[in-house]
């Protein structure tokens, strides 16, 4: 792993209500490293995001990114981070062109350098065809695409997407991968996904998250099967689920 | 500051982009401008014989404008929820509040930009209003310290609908929700003025704490500070709650 690190957060914890989403988890990105996020369905893979983007705030522990403090400084600290939802944020109503030059006007770039941005964003994430088009008009795909592209344009040092193919079709993911491996070779990436092969195929890293807590962090090149893994941890103190798997072991995800 | 430019000038530009804003434009003229017709015919078929030989008569300042202005208020009470609640509201249902929320600016400049944008479209349709006064010049001669004083005290009452709405619509998530609370918020502050004139209960704090009594000073033509601070501070109240608001979504989730 590089020297250099981007995210350090650490023991952060977050309760809505008596709910505990997420529990001391701790978390490193390096420079060029692609860490995949994985968990079932309300593990805490979106919470940790937010709180990562400065989006909710956490119960307790701290993240600094690039060194500057998230809480303490969450402007600065900001403009190092792009951020993907899980529903990309576009406004329907303007088109691509004038909502990426939007975006990078947020990011306080000049005008001339936010078109400047906007139009490099749109070449990485292949959008010159429908830049003139509104946003609204566009396939799930393309809405996506405009969603990274918003997430990469200020040239962040940290870009955090969840579940970034969701929806898409077989060459749109395959696409979109191409994009996060050549994005993940400047930057650090954090991707969110519930999807092992995914993972496989872009991540370096895993951290696989349980019920809020990390259950396994390592490097995907020391791992034999994601897969076994995967159920081994999370379904380990659920047996009905163990049952379940046990007795259908052609588990196709 | 800069933020807040970049934020209120797309704002404006969105409500252009839709058919939102020239709706509203197109219908407040037409029916303004039938209100106008009609006040001037009655001015000049009936109130001008009488007042000829007068001195010190009510001019066409007093009668026609003033009724003129205060139709755009009455009419504006309606229209100012469906302007407001798409300002967060509805960007809280299109998930697009979290490309604000992560980029490098601050909630306040998040808030404000917002407001100034609906100022902005606020200002253009009282100058199309005031229009309609200014082409009297054509015939005759305005009283302008009155014409003034109707133009200001409009823009503020509209102003305080704003802001008033810009907080409800943060509340919520849903417009419909945002667009009816602030309609019966408007119309409470409005009945809070009749009942404070109504014979057996009038009530000074009742007609000092609406929105309306302070308008109805500016038509009258005086311009009294205390009108002016009111209308600050209700402004500067409501702005501060919609901040509030939204900082403490990153709190609570």
């Amino acid at each position: 792993m590089n020297s250099e690190s981007l995210i350090e957060a650490v023991a952060l914890s977050r309760f809505f209500g008596a709910h505990c989403a997420v529990e001391k988890i701790n978390l490193q990105l390096g420079r060029g490293e692609v860490l995949g996020l994985l968990g079932p369905n309300g593990a805490g893979k979106s919470t940790t995001m937010q709180m990562l983007t400065g989006n909710l705030a956490p119960g307790s522990g701290e993240i600094k990114v690039n060194g500057i403090d998230l809480l303490d400084e969450p402007r600065k600290a900001k403009c190092h981070i792009g951020y993907l939802p899980e529903q990309p944020p576009v406004y329907r109503d303007m088109s691509v062109n004038e909502y990426l030059r939007y975006c990078a006007r947020l990011h306080s770039l000049e005008w001339r350098e936010a078109i400047t941005a906007a139009d490099e964003a749109k070449e990485r994430c292949n959008l010159q065809e429908v830049q003139h088009r509104l946003i609204g008009n566009l396939s799930k795909g393309f809405q996506q695409r405009v969603g990274i592209a918003q997430a990469i344009l200020h040239k962040p040092a940290v870009i955090i997407l969840d579940e970034p193919t969701v929806g898409l079709d077989p060459i749109q993911i395959r696409e979109i991968r191409a994009l996060i491996r050549e994005l993940g070779e400047e930057h650090g990436i954090i991707l969110s996904t519930h999807i092992l092969p995914e993972v496989q195929a872009v991540c370096d890293r895993v951290q696989i998250l349980n019920r809020g807590r990390t259950v396994f962090n390592d490097k995907l090149g020391a791992v034999e099967s994601l897969e076994n893994i995967f159920f081994e941890l999370v379904y380990q103190d659920d047996p009905a689920v163990v049952v379940s798997v046990a007795a259908e072991p052609e588990v196709s995800v | 500051m800069n933020a807040i430019m970049v934020i209120a000038r797309t704002e404006f530009r969105r409500m252009f982009s839709s058919p939102l804003a020239w709706s509203l434009l197109a219908m407040m003229q037409f029916i303004l401008a039938w209100i106008f017709l009609l006040g001037l015919s009655e001015y000049l078929e009936r109130v001008q014989p009488q007042v000829a030989m007068m001195e010190n008569a009510p001019g066409i300042t007093d009668l026609v404008v003033s009724s003129l202005y205060l139709w755009a208020g009455l009419l504006m009470l309606a229209m100012m929820p469906l302007l407001t609640m798409r300002l967060l509201a509805e960007e809280r249902m299109n998930r697009t509040l979290v490309l604000l929320t992560t980029a490098p600016v601050s909630v306040s400049q998040i808030v404000l930009g917002k407001y100034l944008g609906l100022l902005l479209l606020i200002a253009v349709m009282v100058m199309m209003l005031t229009l309609m006064p200014l082409s009297l010049m054509l015939g005759t001669s305005l009283d302008w310290g009155k014409l003034a004083a109707a133009v200001l005290g409009l823009f503020l009452l509209l102003a305080s609908f704003a802001a008033a709405g810009l907080f409800l619509s943060s509340l919520t998530r849903q417009p419909i929700i945002a667009a009816i609370s602030t309609f019966g918020l408007l119309i409470f502050l409005m009945v809070l003025y009749i009942s404070g004139n109504s014979q057996g209960s009038a009530s000074e704090l009742f007609i000092y704490l609406s929105h309306f009594g302070h308008f109805l000073s500016f038509l009258d033509g005086v311009f009294d500070t205390a009108d002016l601070v009111y209308y600050l501070l209700f402004i500067a109240g409501f702005l501060l709650l919609a901040i509030r608001k939204l900082d403490n979504d990153r709190l609570e989730g």
